[in-house]
Formats: structure tokens, sequence, C-alpha cells
């Protein structure tokens, strides 16, 4: 079975993180390293999608400002989203040639891997047609947004655990008028090792991949 | 000339949204080298170049949605400029009647499989217009657009993303017929849809002030939630019974007044009633095995070993630590064991062994003032000791008089799958036999 390094990375800044994605993409393209599953949580940050519409962005830079929320424009796709504590964050560098080359297939998966790993706390998700990310009632619980370059992915998804929703305030995420939930809010929040190892679990399922977790840490390993 | 084509990105994909240019016509490119970008289903692909050489002209603008195989630029292989190719596309803005297409799109798509089954009524409304991409669907959802009213443009008269912001223009420049509000307009604005909206500087007041919580959440500790599990599962699946005797602990008491300074001193540890009821219990436990069994489907497992746990109390759990071989061990040796086993056990530093393994366990809540209660066993045992506090107490002896005792509480929780009332009755006329009669050998 192919091998899947999964790292996390704990609390980094979406600055670090994105920089260090780019760098691994370059490693997966060029095969020196396997594919990879990175965790993170970031401090408050509201990303905006290449497709994504700054009206969808509802504060000011001011406001947002004193809210210490800072605001980074990124490469992947879909709209304006937030980032904060209490998500978790995934992010899979993956290089599809070696599981499906199909892009969609591939945001169905992450999809299907986070409905299965809600299902083991109970929180019955579902996907809603058309609107990429996981729902839960209505309700949104995982956004995800995917760069591709040449069938390597990257960026991933975000999941709300425990994340203060009142952040989604200032943004219209994802530019779809539907609410956000969270799992705390549906009503478990799992401790984070717990999570990831199940999250692990069911990428390792869908995407017949070998977890493995390297005593390196991903940016030692640059 | 070679063409590039709109790539088809998997299996169900019939189209794709080119969102940026990542070169400008006459640029050389190399082959590989990224050329534009495209977005399918919140994922945005860079498409690298098929074939160095300079980018002669480019077909499709930015935003623009089209089927797969639609010719989106040509790249001058020779690497002769281009220029004048440039002005000629430029001039041209209806790329999409496109020019010879290498394969019609069409055929292709209806040959690929769709995995994704559409929903009923939206395979009507898209009648002869084709299939229809996860964008339009979407948009046609959130903005309550009726796909039959809209005439489509894409290939095979496929609806496409610019045709249903066409026909929303259209539509909200005839006020008499207006389109229906989009589902939430509270948080989008729309006074004129055709105006791209300024960078808003629409100040939100700072979050909402917290109300005074009524709760408060916190998640549960891995050991909390397995503490929670196990506990379920025990009550699922043995059948609970409780029985209680009184029992005299005067004689353990004195045994304990006269030899507590001496084994403070030499051993460092205070002697307590524990070891003394761990000693009884385990003799009990020899004379009587089905309280030292488990079940395994439908055969009975009696354990040739007497491997007794001992619950700690923790500051936000529990734990139990196994004493191996506790009939082997003396009153001191017990003491000493559970001594050593609770301290690692408060300090985290048991290691996994030493909690498992158990064949039988010892809760001593009399230590918080409990007088008797009802434990949970601790599968896959079949039996838990639960020792109450030890009082002072006036008891009417055999002969009639009236005197001071130090008695506890002792309740034994059986599985009555496994052990009957009198059995379990009979194990602890046992234990109460062993404390009433021990000498000071014990220790």
């Amino acid at each position: 079975m192919r091998k899947c390094e999964l790292h996390d990375l704990g609390r980094i800044g979406y600055g670090a993180a994105f920089e260090l994605q780019r760098v691994l993409v370059e490693k997966r393209k060029q095969g020196q390293v396997p594919d990879q599953l990175l965790f993170v949580e970031h401090p408050h940050v509201i990303t905006l999608g290449r497709n994504g519409k700054l009206q969808n962005l509802l504060a000011s830079e001011d406001v947002l400002r004193r809210s210490g929320i800072s605001f980074f424009p990124a490469d992947r796709g879909g709209d304006i989203t937030y980032h904060g504590p209490g998500q978790l964050v995934g992010y899979p560098i993956f290089d599809l040639r070696e599981w499906k080359r199909d892009v969609v297939a591939y945001v169905r998966t992450v999809e299907q891997a986070l409905i299965d790993t809600l299902a083991e706390f109970g929180i019955s998700s579902e996907r809603e047609d058309g609107m990429t990310g996981v729902w839960v009632g209505g309700r949104k619980i995982a956004a995800i947004g995917v760069h591709i370059s040449r069938w390597i992915t990257s960026h991933g998804f975000a999941l709300n655990v425990t994340t203060d929703l009142r952040y989604f305030q200032y943004i219209v995420p994802c530019g779809l008028t539907k609410p956000v939930t969270s799992m705390a809010d549906a009503g478990t929040a799992p401790p984070r090792e717990e999570l990831i190892a199940l999250v692990a679990k069911h990428f390792s399922e869908l995407f017949q991949v070998e977890i493995v977790r390297p005593a390196v840490r991903a940016e030692e390993a640059l | 000339m070679i063409d590039v084509v709109m790539p088809q990105m998997g299996e169900s994909i019939v189209e794709g949204t080119l969102t940026k240019w990542l070169k400008k016509i006459g640029d050389r490119v190399e082959r590989d080298e990224p050329l534009f970008e495209i977005s399918t289903d919140k994922v945005d692909t860079e498409i690298p170049a098929p074939i160095g050489g300079t980018l002669a002209s480019t077909l499709v603008e930015e935003g623009k949605t089209v089927a797969i195989n639609t010719v989106v630029a040509r790249i001058d292989e020779t690497g002769a400029a281009a220029a004048p190719a440039a002005a000629k596309t430029s001039a041209s803005p209806q790329p999409l009647p496109a020019p010879p297409a290498p394969a019609p799109p069409q055929p292709l798509a209806a040959a690929a499989p769709v995995p994704e089954p559409e929903p009923p009524a939206q395979a009507a409304s898209a009648g002869a217009a084709g299939p229809l991409s996860p964008l339009v669907r979407r948009m046609a959802r959130e903005q309550n657009i009726d796909l039959r009213q809209v005439r489509g443009s894409g290939a095979g008269g496929r609806i496409t993303k610019q045709d249903l912001e066409s026909y929303l223009a259209q539509a909200s420049a005839r006020p008499a017929q207006a389109p229906p509000p989009p589902p939430k307009p509270a948080v989008q604005p729309q006074p004129a849809p055709a105006v791209p909206a300024p960078p808003s500087a629409l100040e939100l007041p700072p979050l909402p002030r917290a109300e005074p919580a009524k709760v408060r959440v916190e998640a549960m500790s891995v050991m909390r939630s397995k503490i929670a599990e196990h506990m379920v599962t025990s009550k699922n699946v043995s059948a609970h019974v409780t029985t209680v005797h009184k029992i005299d602990l005067t004689r353990v008491a004195k045994i304990r007044e006269r030899n507590k300074a001496e084994v403070q001193a030499r051993h460092g540890f205070s002697l307590t009633y524990l070891p003394f009821v761990t000693r009884a219990a385990a003799e009990a436990l020899r004379a009587y095995p089905l309280a030292n069994a488990s079940i395994e489907g439908s055969n009975i497992i009696y354990h040739n070993e007497i491997h007794i746990g001992i619950a700690v109390a923790l500051e936000n759990g529990l734990i139990v630590p196994v004493i191996r071989n506790a009939d082997e061990k003396s009153v001191l040796g017990l003491q000493r064991a559970i001594a050593d086993l609770s301290a690692r056990a408060r300090s985290r530093q048991l290691k996994p062994d030493e909690v498992q393994g158990g064949t039988f366990s010892i809760t001593n809540f009399g230590s918080f003032g409990s007088l008797f209660g009802t434990p949970i066993i601790n599968q896959p045992q079949v039996a838990i000791l639960g020792v109450g506090m030890v009082e002072k107490t006036p008891v009417v002896t055999e002969d009639d008089a009236i005197a001071i005792r130090s008695i506890s509480l002792v309740g034994l929780t059986f599985d009555h799958r496994l052990i009957d009332g009198a059995y379990a009755d009979q194990f602890l006329t046992k234990l109460k036999n062993v404390i009433e009669t021990f000498s000071e050998e014990v220790l």
C-alpha cells in the first residue's frame, strides 16, 4: 500500500502553513516525499480563494485588525472562509495520479472521510448537492477548498470542532448565505488527538494509503 | 500551431471555468509550465502547457465556463511572435462556437458514466439542455431560477454560468417582473447586480458580548470517555446484584493499633484496613473460585491466579491498578503494593500491564465516608467488593452484653449470570470469618 505521512503541526500561522505546503507540493512532484497529511490549527484568519469575491467579506480590514483577525488571499478553490482556534484544518498533499485522476472524486472522497469520522462520534452529516463541504442539518460543519497542480493536491478542509462560530459573521462563508455549526454544537467535542486518529483512519481507508507517523516533524524534513 | 483544450479533470466533469491566465499572449512558455487555471467545484487546478513555444492566442476569457475539449489557446511551437493573433482574439469576444474542436464534447460527456444521480426534478428541468455543471445547478438553486426559462449558449444548448448571469441581469432590469428574492437577503445587499460591488467597507459591530452562559461546554478527557464507555458497557453486559454483610473489624483495628508505629518507622507507609480486607478476599476467592472467574461466550473461565484490582480515585477519574498473585502476599506485602500502585496511579506513572489482567476488584469507598455502595463490575470480571466506612458501633454480643465494635458494611456486587445469591453470601461469610479471626501472624 502507498504510504502517507501524517504530521500534526499544532497551532501554526496561515502563512507558515502555506509556505510549508508549497515546499511539500514541490517535493511531492519530484517524488522526494510520499503523500502527506498535515493537520494544523490556525490563529484567527480569514482567507479568500482565487475565485472568491471580496464583497463576501463583511468587515473592513480595520475591524478585522482590531479583532485580531488577519486576512490572506489564497490560491485555493472556493470563496471566502474563516480559520481559527478550535478548528481541525487538514492539508492533504496527495498525488492523484496514484489514486484517481479525478478532482471531483477527490473532493467527494474528502467529504466522505469527514462524514465517516463524524459518524463515529454519533454526528450524522451529509453532502448538499452543488455545495461542496459537509453539512449537519443544513448547517456547514466542514469547508473544503483545494488547489491542484499537476495532480498534486494542496489546501484541504477545515472542520469546526469547538470553533467560536461568531467569527463567521464577518464573512459570507464560501459565498453561501448558509449557517455554520461545529462538533461541539452537534453534541461532542473530542480531544484533538483522537479526532486526528479517526480522520486519518478514514483517509487511509478511502484513499487506500497506509498512514505512517514519522518521528521527524514535517518542517524539519524540509 | 498546437491547440490547448479544456482538460477533463474527472469522469463526471463536463466543463470547467477558466479562472486565470498565467501567461500573456506572446509569452514564451515551457512544456509543463503552468499556463492557466481552471475551477471545478471548489477545486482550483493549474493546467500546464502541453508543449513549449509562444502563446499565440487565448480563445477563452477569464471567468468563462466552457465544455471540456474546447480549444482555449494556441501555442506556436516554432516560437514565432504572435502579436497579430493576439489582436485578433481580443477582438472576438464570443469565443464559444469554438473553432473545429478536436473532439465534439457532447458524445464524450454522454458516454461518461455519471456517478452522481441528479435529483429527478433537476434532471427534468435540464431536459434537452444537456448536463448541468454543479456551479450552474447551485446558482440556479440559490437564485431560484427556473432553468426552463434560460436559453443555453453552451455546446449542445447547455446552460452555462454566463447564461444564468445574463438571465439574472435581464430579470432585474424588468422591475415589474421582480425576480424572486434571494433566499437570505439579509446578508447580500443586492441593489444592482450589474455593478460590481466595491470592496465592502461595511462596519460590523464588534463580536456581540457573550450572553451570561447558562452552560459551559468542555470536552471529556480521554480517560473520562473511556470510563464512561466501560461503565455503560459493564451495565449492559452483567446482571448486577449487591449483597451486604456487617463485618467486625475490631481485631484488625487492634492489630493495626499495635503495629502502626513500627510499620511506619520500618517500611515508611501507614497500615490501613484495606490490606487486611484484600488478604481476606484472596482467601475467600480461593474457597469460592466462581467469584474469580469470567465468562467467555457460553464458557466459564476459572482463573487459577488471583490478581486483585484496587480502585484508586484520581483528580479527574479513577484507575484500577492490579496486585498480581495477591493470595501469595502477606498483609504487609499487600500494603506495600497498594501504597506503591496508588502513588504511581496519582502521578500517572503506572505501566499499561499494571492496570490489566485483574480477576477481581476491591473499591474502598469507605475512605470517603460511604457506608455501602453498589459499584459497577470491572469487565470481564464477575464480582467487585465494596468496603464501607469502618465505624465504632454499639453491638449486642452473643452473651447479650452491649459492646463497642469497629464495624464495616462490606458488599459484594456480583454478576448474577454466573453467581447466585447464596454463593455470594457464602463468599462474604468466608471473608467475614477470615477477617474476624486474623491473628498477629497475618502481617
